[in-house]
């Protein structure tokens, strides 16, 4: 496959380097709403909506900046971005559904310190992906993130159930089980070639 | 630490000392672990994280602090995201002009202290209600906590994963490094042991109190 392909750019982000469990963005929310795969299905949408409306707004910020010298400004240009988009989401769920508003709870105003989004609007920067290559790569980390999200939630479900040593807390266990899945994940490794 | 939001807290040495150890930012609070698990491959990447976030976290800390009566209360958090922003940047200039090298190493990973929770926790929970010498050296204990802790990560990933400690090596050529460490799933595995060390030893030193009650 070509390095720069859009296929490639998707499948990498997607799995070769897994945004939670390759690179460790987004290990806030991985913890905290892997609780229930249902909850972790609806923060999954939401971060790929404000994944993608980001990742546009940066690249075309990025353009500006760089048009204009004022690259220094990059930082707290996306920084604002993300936040306006969270805004614009959590807005939306509240309007369309309370119910899950109520769910995500502290977590949604959260996805804007999430390093998941910035490191997205950062790492398309750097690596000068034009804008198809960045619609690939925003959609490819965020249903990465999701998939993260949805096996961990599921995995804990079954948790509930077993027996444990209570010395084994909480977070030591849900690290355990996030390390398995990294090992796993890295078994895509060789999709690249 | 439950008390009035509003009264400000005098300083004392616990001011200092609970950020190093009673509410350690990574092995009580499970706050920023992102940094700590991404730039943790190596001791000296570990401690060039380390004060970077602690040199950030200070100077947000004290203009926070200085500010705090003249940000509106509605739109503090994105004024403090812009103030961590300003700091990053810099941070993000020095060490690129101190050492290329560590800068390749940690790459985007400076960049990304702007959304360390650690930081924005500390401003919104303390700076923002604080005294500025006590916003320091609230600062300066959180930062060392978080330093430690990285220390802590680092130094068992590098030894195990590479067999050097800060690039020095330690077993000679016969040794087999044990590869994992160095890698992704080697970051989640160190961290839940030192969380499962830490918890035992909170266990063992609870049920010495209670034998200590009992008699």
């Amino acid at each position: 496959m070509q390095p720069d392909s859009h296929v490639f750019i998707f499948l990498n982000a997607f799995l070769i380097n897994n945004f939670v469990l390759a690179m460790f963005l987004g290990l806030c929310p991985f913890l905290g709403v892997s609780g229930k795969v249902k909850t972790a299905w609806n923060m999954g949408l939401a971060v790929i909506f404000v994944m993608l409306v980001s990742s546009i707004c940066a690249y075309g910020i990025n353009h500006l900046l760089v048009r204009y010298q004022l690259e220094f400004l990059r930082l707290i240009c996306y920084i604002a971005v993300i936040a306006s988009a969270v805004q614009l989401v959590e807005m939306f769920i509240k309007k369309f559904s309370p119910g899950l508003f109520r769910t995500l709870g502290i977590f949604l105003p959260l996805i804007t310190t999430n390093c998941a989004i910035l490191g997205l609007a950062l790492f398309q920067t750097n690596r000068e992906y034009d804008f198809t290559q960045c619609l690939a790569f925003s959609l490819g980390a965020g249903a990465g993130f999701t998939l993260a999200l949805i096996l961990m939630a599921g995995l804990r479900e079954r948790l509930e159930l077993a027996d444990v040593p209570d010395t084994v807390t909480q977070a030591a266990l849900s690290l355990m089980l996030a390390g398995l899945l990294s090992l796993t994940f890295m078994g895509f490794a060789g999709l690249g070639g | 630490m439950v008390q009035d939001p509003r009264t400000p807290e005098p300083l004392s040495l616990d001011t200092l000392i609970q950020g190093i150890w009673r509410e350690n930012p990574v092995f009580v609070m499970l706050l920023g672990l992102c940094p700590v698990l991404a730039v943790t491959n190596t001791a000296t990447n570990a401690l060039a994280m380390g004060l970077a976030t602690t040199f950030v976290l200070l100077c947000s800390g004290v203009l926070v602090s200085l500010l705090r009566k003249v940000i509106p209360k509605q739109v503090r958090i994105a004024c403090y995201i812009i103030i961590i922003a300003t700091f990053v940047t810099i941070v993000d200039y020095a060490i690129q002009a101190i050492s290329l090298d560590i800068h390749k190493a940690l790459g985007a990973f400076i960049q990304l202290i702007v959304v360390n929770c650690v930081i924005l926790g500390r401003a919104e929970a303390y700076a923002s209600k604080n005294k500025v010498v006590n916003a320091f050296v609230n600062a300066l204990g959180m930062g060392i906590g978080f330093t430690f802790a990285l220390l802590c990560l680092g130094i068992v990933r590098e030894i195990l994963g590479f067999g050097t400690l800060f690039g020095i090596d330690l077993f000679g050529p016969s040794f087999q490094p044990w590869a994992v460490f160095a890698l992704p799933p080697g970051g989640f595995f160190a961290l839940a042991f030192w969380l499962f060390l830490f918890a035992l030893i909170r266990k063992k030193r609870a049920n010495g109190k209670e034998e200590i009650h009992a008699t």
